[in-house]
């Protein structure tokens, strides 16, 4: 049956952008990190999507191929009173723009909608042809 | 006779196979909608019931067995052929054909989202009217055979 592949379309489709969900989460909750002895504070994180083919030409599935750290450079800012402070009276921050990061989240969760509702539309469509001839 | 009786059905579960087979490709295309450089397909309904039904209305070549060679259906040259089973178009499924781009994308991918939701929501309206012929002349076939 071939529409049932369609789960599996789906499914990884759904799989990969909960991971990109998960990857913003833990952006937006390190946008306040400071960096720690080392200087190397927390750095932006991307998923990188990939087309991974499923068994026939027609259905291509979607998988999370690597995740990135962001190039960008670290957020400097000046508080002396900090106790991170360096000798300037520099805090190191994260990278993490949280404005990029609620744009993604928005685009990861109607991504996701639309996933489950090419599902949905899917189950009703296989339960209509079983129920054939009767 | 019965072959007679069933004539239309068999239309239709064709076109059943194939707007299954539609439905996953968009399902394909929706799912990889973030994927960058990944190029959308489709399947060209029209063309692909005309190669379905072997009525094709464009110039394609039918690969014809070589004598002494014998084709995937058939033994002995003089046997008839076996006749694709429903629920299979044979050979390997409908042609796919690339989608346009609508709107360029910088990472070079040519899904349009609302496109295919469209594609996505009509294709499915079109299987279920599909259902619903071969369901009516099940039916009819059936009060034939009862004959109530």
């Amino acid at each position: 049956m071939s529409m049932f592949s369609i789960f599996n379309v789906s499914g990884s489709a759904i799989s990969s952008q909960s991971q990109r969900l998960n990857v913003v989460a833990s952006n937006l909750a390190n946008v306040d990190a400071v960096a720690g002895p080392d200087g190397q504070g927390y750095k932006a994180r991307q998923v990188v999507f990939e087309t991974v083919p499923m068994g026939s030409e027609a259905s291509s599935g979607v998988k999370v191929s690597k995740i990135m750290e962001s190039d960008a450079p670290l957020k400097r800012v000046h508080n002396p009173m900090h106790p991170s402070a360096d000798a300037e009276g520099y805090v190191t921050q994260s990278n993490v723009n949280p404005v990029e990061e609620m744009v993604n989240m928005i685009s990861a969760s109607r991504s996701y909608q639309n996933n489950v509702e090419v599902m949905n539309t899917a189950k009703t469509l296989l339960l209509k042809t079983l129920q054939m001839g009767q | 006779m019965l072959a007679n009786l069933t004539a239309a059905m068999d239309f239709q579960g064709k076109a059943l196979v194939l707007r299954a087979d539609r439905q996953r490709v968009i399902a394909s295309n929706i799912a990889n909608a973030d994927t960058p450089g990944y190029a959308g397909r489709d399947i060209n309904f029209k063309e692909a019931m005309h190669t379905a039904l072997g009525t094709s209305s464009s110039l394609t070549l039918k690969p014809t067995p070589p004598s002494g060679v014998r084709s995937d259906s058939v033994s002995h040259r003089q046997h008839i052929p076996l006749q694709p089973t429903l629920g299979s178009l044979g050979g390997s499924g409908p042609a796919l054909e690339y989608t346009t781009q609508s709107q360029p994308a910088m990472d070079a991918n040519s899904v349009d989202l609302d496109r295919e939701r469209a594609n996505f929501v009509d294709n499915a309206v079109r299987y279920e009217a599909t259902l619903r012929f071969i369901n009516g002349s099940s039916r009819t076939i059936l009060s034939a055979i009862q004959g109530q």
